[in-house]
This record gives structure tokens, C-alpha cells and sequence, in this order.
């Protein structure tokens, strides 16, 4: 009980110490010889608050206090101390707990580290960071608190969904908020850049490590969400374009576009409008994203608890931002007009340019994808659909040039280049094609589109191969994540064109022969966890060439909330994935088994890997 | 100048998707299927529940008579709230009560039966489930009122005292 | 350059001969796979194992059996669930700004790229 109330009033100070902010930030501001040390040190002491709110909501959750409704609705005595605690920030109140303390941290560390700038831009940075923390704390207290008190106080709590409960989706929050919420940062820093008229090359420069930041863990935060779905929820795919995975894509493909264009920035005073309007645009796009999510405006398989009228909070919170941003850019910014030289077509300026227009318009298709059934509902009443077969049949074909142009762009020079050893990158080019369309030949599948696909992805490949060994370190971090691409492409095309399944229907002992894959279903064990019984089922599986493997997926029927959930087994190798799960038939002695072999799975996963590891290797790479 | 132009147009713009999503938040989302009516009955053919023999719609639904087909299973449990009510319109001699029974094991249908009682004249069998899919239903239970061979009335989930006057009164 | 082209052509021919019909468990795969399952939250009834699922794909094998075309069973479908049974929007006059908009935007786009290349050539 006393940790609720704690956490509570740490919410209000740290309201208040925000308050205070946002008054020393505009005294400081019209007399700025130096930042005012009141606030480096209010700041620090509005993170404290957080830190100590969200302190005490763990604790909470630890000690399995029922009298805070949030832990109530949300824990139970018999889940285990990892899971009592990652509960903390799986729930509504708590997540927004976690955006508040990645908000203050990084307006924290970025008072603290960044030396080089005028004082005015850090402080009215840090006041426009105010503005969206205030925000959220009002969020917070008004619609959303974590320690609302329940009276009389519950033995037991409502227990957490078990889908929940698995290591990966227990730090994916964190590590997407990293991500998500750190572009708050450039959001503040690019609306206070514009204001003070100093977007240039050397902000660029300051804030390209906050952009690296925010883009490696939004990357890998996105990665861990696919791992937990492939892992946990089995169906054995790990992308879905459902609204909750479109919106933490959007943000990074701002976020991307951004990147690319603060390396231009970095060395040229170029693309100014852009950087600012997509810094302006990530934030915005995390907000929005937020929005659709929790407000319950959204049918998916992962929202929040929802609640409109915490809706029409973020709405409004929203389009106040949106509105700030739109006038701070109208009003404040000018374009360089003796730097819009005319780019020659064959240049890297125009490559990037030409990355920017794809990357726009692959954002445009996933935000109208996922908006649009919700503006049809509103206008016309009619509620329609927008799944997969969309996202496919807009993003693929436009994929090819683009891959394409990834290969070419890197290698032109500024200004004018003209292309060297054309004859090399055309045989290149047309032994990428022969090999994509002997490997679709066989499998007879849009033989075509993906034939083209495959190839420019290779190509990409071959490209982005040769230069790791010609251009050495120059440019090894963008190489590398421009290798990692092609590889993410290649694996989920070959993933999609070799996966196989078999769906039988199973009695214990029986057994599904094809002439290529054998199941054996050899048995069943029953077990007694801590909160769950479990059924777990032995299969032998023998394929073609004579190998077995001894998988073993498992039924798990929860106690609370009382709900069966179905774990697959999964047998990772190198080059592929055998995937199989089981599910009960209703009022049947039989099992409804799903195998699955699925290639290339483990390269999905590390060319994310490898992708994100070329933006560390940027952000630790010292300028020439 | 155009750079108002533009500021103009998008700040309209914004005001706009804000309205739309503001009136977004108040519609639900959860789906229900247009319940569509004056739509035909399926034709299909189908086993019968205690006779085991199978039977065509043709000779179950007559013309200019009412008919009350209900979706029901024994591991369904708001099925055993609306039986009640099925059981009242088994004594209306306006309307005839059909059950399809979905996807359910016989002994527990029958038990279920035995227990509550059974307000059906025929029980069809719907082993898989598909029938009722034919029907426009995608869970139990789902009620249908029909005449004249055409679907008069839906009801997704179940049957209760409000839905027993309006079907009173239709019939 | 007139190579390139007759080599293309004699690429793309030899592919629209190669379509074999696909077997009927591919079409069944395909057809689930763009139906959404009404009983869950945001899954295909090819993915998803509920009651209502199983149906489905029993359903539409049936279908497939009695000859109809893919077309047609999502037509069915449609008429008995709606349009939002559909993962695939087709294009009606519902989706017509849903489709053309991300188009239209490609191809500001480009117009405003070519436009900047072009100022002083």
C-alpha cells in the first residue's frame, strides 16, 4: 500500500518538477550566457520521480499488493518473479510508466552530453521535451493511473494473459520504447533546430548518434516482437501487417529515411525541409501509433485494455503536437535558397532523394492500409478488411527498383558520377537473374514477380559482397547494413517460396505417412507447473532422407485467467526451421497437428541482427 | 504565397483526420455480420439426430409456415440460458423449432437433452460445422426465424426475454 | 538495347506457359489464407485452430470439390459475412481511394523529383 501511494505522489512531483522546467527553461532562455545548473539539476530530479514511481509499481507487482487495482487486474500469486515483474510494464498503466521514465532519461543524458551546441537549442529543446512529458504525466494521472487503490482489497489477482508471459515479449517493451520514445529527442532537438534557424551540418552531426540510438533499438525491438510471434503464438509466421506490428514499422521507416538523410546533411547543406519534417514525422507517427493501439479504435490481436475516453486524451495530445510542429515549421524555417542546386541525375544526392520517394511511399502504403477501414467506418458505415494480400501486391513489385537502387546509390559520387565497369555490374546483373529463375523454376509460384525479386535482392547481395572486400573501412557500416537487407530479403523470399506443411488429424499412437514425411505420434506425458497442467505430446517425425527428429509440442491449460494456449516445438538449424503444434478437437479423441518445415527462418533474424549492427558500428565511427 | 498555400491546405487537412478519428473513437469495432434477411434458407441435405437418416431441406421447410432454427451445442454454455426460452416457443403451435446440432458428440447432446429437455420437432447434425456456416453463422448459438423459406430474422448469441416477445409477435 | 527487349519478351513467354495447375491443397491454402477468422482477433482462418476455422477450411474444400472458382467462393463468403471476411480489399468502389491514393502519392513523388533533375538541363 505504501509503495501505491509513493509511486502516486512521485507522479504528481515529478509533474510539478516539469512544471518548474518549462518556467526555468523560459527565464533561462531570454538571458542564456550559460544553462541555468537548475535545469540539469531538475531534470535529474523529475527522472528521479519517474524512476521511483516505477520503482514502486514493480515492488508492487513483487509483493502481489492487490489493493493497487493495475497489479489486480494484471498479476496473480502463482506467476513466477521474472514474469511478476515483466507484468509490470505488460499492461496499459505501466508501459506508459516506462514512456515517461525513456522520456526522461534521454532529455536527461542529452542536458548532459551534448557540449558542442548553442545554449538557447538545449534549453528550448528541453522545453519542448517538457511539453510532451507534462503531457503524459497528465495522461498518466488523469485517465491512466497505475496506482489507483481498490477497497476492499482482493486475495487474488486477475492474473496475466500466458501468451504474455515468455522471455522475449518480456523485454521487447523496453527495447522498443528505446527506440519509439527516443525519437522523441529528435522531435524536441528538430523543433528547436528550426526554431533558432541552426539546422546545418553540424547539428546534423550532434544529433545523428540520437538518431542511431533511437533506430538500432527500434529495430531490435521490432525483431524481438516477430521472434515472440513466431515463437510464441503458433502460427509459425512472424509478421502479419496487423495495425500493432504496422504501427512500430511506420515509425522506422521514417526513422530510416531520416538516418539517410541526416548522412547526407552530415557533409552537405542539403535536405534540410526533410530532416526536419521527418524528424517531426517519427515522433508524430510513435504518437499516432500510440493512439490507434490503446484507444480501441482498432480491432487486433494485441491491443491494450481499451478505453476511449483515454482515446480522446491521446487524440487531442496528438494534434497538439501536430499542430506545434506544423507551425513552428511553417513560421520558422527557411529554405537555403543559394544551396537548391539542381542535382544531376546520376549523383548520390538524387539516389537518396530517389530512397526517400520509395520509403515514402512504402509509409504511405502501411499508415493508409491500417487507417483507412477506420476512415470507411466513419463515412460510409461499411467495415471492410485491409490484411496481407494489400501490403504484398502494393510493396513487392516496388521492391525490385528499389533493391536496385540500393545496389547502385552507395557507389555514385556526389554531385556527378558516371558509371564505371557498367559491363561488370550488367553481368552481374543477368547472372543474378539465371539463378533466381532456376531456383523458381521448380516451385512454380508467381514464377515471374518472384524470379525479378529474387534477383534484385541477389543482386543487392553481390553488390554490397564485392565492396566489402574493394572499399575496406570506408564504408563498412552502411555496407554492412545494406548486406543485412538484401539477406533479410532473400531469406523471407526463399522462406516463402520452400515452407511446406502438413495439417493431419492425430491419435496417440497413429500415424500420417506421405511419401515424404512421416509422423509418428508416439505418446503423451501430462505435467503440473506452478500455474499451468500441460499436456505434452511426443512425435517422431522420419522425412525423406531418412532423419528423424523428436519433437514435442505442449497444451498448456492455464488456471488464471483460465484460458489454453498451444506451444509449439521448434527445432532451429542453420538452414531451416521444423515448426509443429498441436490443438485440441473440440469433443474429439483426436489432435489437430501442424507440421511445418520453414527455411531460412534463423537468416531472418540475424540479417535484422546484422542490419542493426551496422548502425552500431556507425554510431562508434570516428569522423575522418 | 504558395508556402500559406500548403500551410493552409495541410493544417485543414490535419483538422479533418482529427474529426474523423475523433468519430472513430465512438463507433465500436467489434463485427457483427449484417444480419441479412429476406435471404433464402440454404438448400442442403443432412443427416437427422435421432433417426440417423439423412433428409433434404426441401422436406423440412414448408411454405407459408414458420420455422424457428436454432444453433445450439452441449458444450455451449449460453446455450443452457436461452433453452428456457426455446422450450416456451415449443408450446407456440405458430412456429416449429429446429435444432442443428454443431459440432457435438452425441452422447453429450443427448445428456444435454435429457437434462434441459428438448424443444426441437427435428434435430439436424452438423458434424463440421459447415452447415451452419452455409447458414451465415460463425458461432454458437445463433437463432433464425424463417417464412416462406426465407430468413425473416437473426439473432447472434442468445435468445431472451426481449427476443421471445418480438418473435411472439411476428408470429 | 533492342536485345535486351527480345530477350525479355522470350523470358516472359516462356513463363506464362509455365502455368501448371495448382493442386487443390495450394488453392485451398490461398483462399484460407486471405479469409479472416470472425471468432478470433486478427487471424487468417488458415492460421488460426478455432471451431469456426476448422469449418471454414472444410468448408471451402467443399466448395473447391463442387467446382467453384476462387472467385466465387469469396463471393460466398461475402455475401454471407460481409466484406470484411476478406483479407484481400478488391477493388470496388469502397476501395478505390484505398488502392489509387499510395499510387497517386508514388507518383507525386517521382513528378517532383523529375521536376528538381530538369530545372537546368
Amino acid at each position: 500500500m505504501i509503495y501505491s501511494v509513493t509511486g502516486h505522489y512521485s507522479l504528481i512531483l515529478g509533474l510539478c518538477v516539469g512544471l518548474a522546467l518549462v518556467y526555468f527553461s523560459i527565464r533561462n532562455f531570454r538571458n542564456s550566457n550559460q544553462l541555468d545548473t537548475k535545469i540539469l539539476a531538475f531534470s535529474f530530479l523529475q527522472l528521479f520521480f519517474v524512476l521511483v514511481s516505477f520503482i514502486s509499481l514493480i515492488i508492487s507487482f513483487i509483493i502481489s499488493d492487490f489493493s493497487n487495482e493495475t497489479v489486480f487486474n494484471n498479476s496473480h500469486t502463482t506467476k513466477p518473479l521474472f514474469y511478476k515483474i515483466s507484468g509490470t510494464w505488460g499492461n496499459h498503466e505501466g508501459s506508459l510508466l516506462l514512456w515517461l521514465l525513456v522520456l526522461t532519461i534521454f532529455i536527461f543524458i542529452f542536458i548532459l552530453r551534448t557540449n558542442n551546441q548553442p545554449i538557447k537549442y538545449k534549453i528550448l529543446t528541453v522545453g519542448f521535451q517538457q511539453v510532451i512529458i507534462i503531457g503524459f504525466f497528465l495522461f498518466l494521472i488523469q485517465t491512466s493511473n497505475p496506482f489507483n487503490y481498490l477497497f476492499p482489497v482482493p486475495d487474488e489477482g486477475l492474473g496475466l494473459n500466458p501468451i504474455l508471459q515468455d522471455p522475449a515479449l518480456a523485454i521487447h517493451p523496453p527495447i522498443l520504447y528505446l527506440g519509439y520514445v527516443g525519437s522523441s529527442i529528435i522531435f524536441s532537438s528538430a523543433l528547436a533546430a528550426t526554431t533558432l534557424k541552426i539546422v546545418s551540418t553540424s547539428w546534423a552531426i550532434h544529433i545523428k548518434k540520437w538518431v542511431l540510438i533511437s533506430w538500432i533499438f527500434l529495430t531490435l525491438g521490432i525483431l524481438l516482437g516477430s521472434i515472440w510471434a513466431y515463437y510464441e503464438l503458433g502460427w509459425g509466421g512472424f509478421w502479419f501487417w496487423d495495425p500493432v506490428e504496422n504501427v512500430s514499422l511506420m515509425p522506422w521507416l521514417a526513422l530510416t529515411t531520416l538516418l539517410h538523410c541526416i548522412l547526407v546533411l552530415e557533409r552537405k547543406e542539403i535536405l534540410t525541409s526533410w530532416v526536419i519534417i521527418l524528424s517531426i514525422a517519427t515522433f508524430t507517427l510513435s504518437m499516432c501509433g500510440t493512439f490507434l493501439v490503446r484507444s480501441g479504435i482498432l480491432n487486433s490481436v494485441h491491443t491494450f485494455a481499451n478505453d476511449p475516453e483515454r482515446g480522446l486524451f491521446i487524440l487531442i495530445f496528438l494534434f497538439v503536437l501536430i499542430f506545434l510542429s506544423l507551425f513552428i515549421f511553417f513560421f520558422f524555417h527557411q529554405t537555403n535558397k543559394n544551396n537548391s542546386y539542381n542535382f544531376f541525375w546520376l549523383s548520390k544526392e538524387t539516389s537518396i532523394l530517389v530512397n526517400n520517394w520509395f520509403m515514402m511511399y512504402f509509409l504511405s502504403v502501411v499508415l493508409i492500409g491500417t487507417v483507412y477501414p477506420i476512415f470507411l467506418d466513419v463515412i460510409s458505415s461499411q467495415k471492410i478488411s485491409v490484411g496481407p494480400p494489400f501490403y504484398h501486391k502494393l510493396i513487392a513489385p516496388f521492391l525490385i527498383p528499389f533493391l536496385f537502387a540500393m545496389a547502385i546509390g552507395p557507389s555514385l559520387k556526389w554531385i556527378r558520377s558516371d558509371l564505371k565497369d557498367k559491363i561488370y555490374l550488367i553481368s552481374l546483373l543477368i547472372i543474378s537473374i539465371l539463378i533466381s529463375f532456376f531456383i523458381v523454376k521448380n516451385f512454380n509460384k508467381n514464377v515471374l514477380i518472384n524470379t525479378i525479386l529474387i534477383s534484385s535482392a541477389l543482386y543487392l547481395f553481390y553488390i554490397t559482397l564485392r565492396d566489402f572486400f574493394n572499399k575496406k573501412y570506408k564504408n563498412f557500416a552502411q555496407n554492412t547494413a545494406h548486406f543485412g537487407f538484401s539477406l533479410l530479403i532473400l531469406s523471407i523470399l526463399f522462406n516463402n517460396l520452400f515452407s511446406s506443411e502438413i495439417i493431419t488429424n492425430l491419435r496417440v499412437g497413429e500415424t500420417y505417412d506421405n511419401s515424404k514425411t512421416k509422423i509418428v505420434f508416439e505418446s503423451i506425458n501430462q505435467k503440473k507447473e506452478k500455474n499451468y497442467k500441460s499436456i505434452v505430446a511426443n512425435f517422431n517425425i522420419i522425412n525423406s532422407k531418412g532423419i528423424n527428429n523428436n519433437l514435442s509440442p505442449e497444451l498448456r491449460i492455464y488456471n488464471q485467467p483460465n484460458i489454453t494456449t498451444s506451444e509449439a516445438d521448434i527445432k532451429t538449424t542453420l538452414m531451416k526451421d521444423k515448426f509443429i503444434v498441436i490443438n485440441l478437437v473440440q469433443n474429439q479423441d483426436y489432435f489437430n497437428v501442424r507440421y511445418q518445415v520453414k527455411p531460412f527462418m534463423l537468416w531472418i533474424w540475424l540479417s535484422v541482427i546484422l542490419i542493426s549492427f551496422g548502425g552500431l558500428m556507425s554510431f562508434f565511427k570516428k569522423r575522418i | 504565397m504558395k508556402k500559406k498555400l500548403i500551410s493552409i491546405s495541410l493544417a485543414s487537412i490535419f483538422i479533418i483526420i482529427f474529426f474523423v478519428f475523433y468519430k472513430g473513437l465512438k463507433n465500436t469495432n467489434i463485427y457483427t455480420p449484417d444480419v441479412k434477411i429476406n435471404y433464402d434458407i440454404p438448400v442442403f441435405s443432412a443427416n437427422l439426430f435421432y433417426l440417423n437418416e439423412e433428409v433434404n431441406s426441401a422436406n423440412i421447410f414448408k411454405k407459408d409456415k414458420f420455422y424457428l432454427v436454432n444453433i445450439w451445442s452441449s458444450w455451449c454454455v449460453p446455450c443452457r440460458d436461452e433453452h428456457p426460452i426455446l422450450m416456451e416457443l415449443k408450446k407456440n403451435s405458430n412456429i416449429t423449432v429446429i435444432g442443428i446440432n454443431y459440432k457435438d458428440n452425441k452422447k453429450n447432446a443427448q445428456n444435454f437433452l435429457n437434462q434441459l429437455g428438448n424443444p426441437y420437432k427435428k434435430i439436424i447434425v452438423d458434424q463440421k460445422g459447415t452447415l451452419s456456416i452455409e447458414w451465415g453463422a460463425f458461432g454458437v448459438p445463433e437463432t433464425f426465424v424463417i417464412y416462406n423459406k426465407k430468413i425473416i430474422k437473426k439473432y447472434i448469441g442468445p435468445l431472451n426475454e426481449e427476443s421471445l416477445i418480438e418473435i411472439e409477435k411476428i408470429i | 538495347m533492342m536485345k535486351i527487349l527480345k530477350f525479355t519478351l522470350l523470358i516472359y513467354f516462356i513463363f506464362s506457359l509455365n502455368f501448371l495447375y495448382a493442386s487443390s491443397e495450394d488453392k485451398r491454402n490461398k483462399i484460407t489464407k486471405n479469409l479472416r477468422c470472425l471468432v478470433c482477433q486478427g487471424q487468417s482462418v488458415y492460421d488460426s485452430d478455432s471451431e469456426f476455422a476448422n469449418s471454414m477450411k472444410i468448408l471451402v474444400e467443399k466448395k473447391l470439390d463442387e467446382g467453384l472458382s476462387e472467385k466465387q467462393i469469396y463471393k460466398y463468403m461475402q455475401i454471407k459475412f460481409g466484406d470484411w471476411i476478406l483479407y484481400d480489399p478488391g477493388l470496388s468502389k469502397n476501395t478505390y481511394i484505398l488502392w489509387l491514393l499510395p499510387l497517386l502519392i508514388f507518383l507525386f513523388g517521382g513528378a517532383i523529383i523529375y521536376k528538381k533533375l530538369i530545372k537546368k538541363n
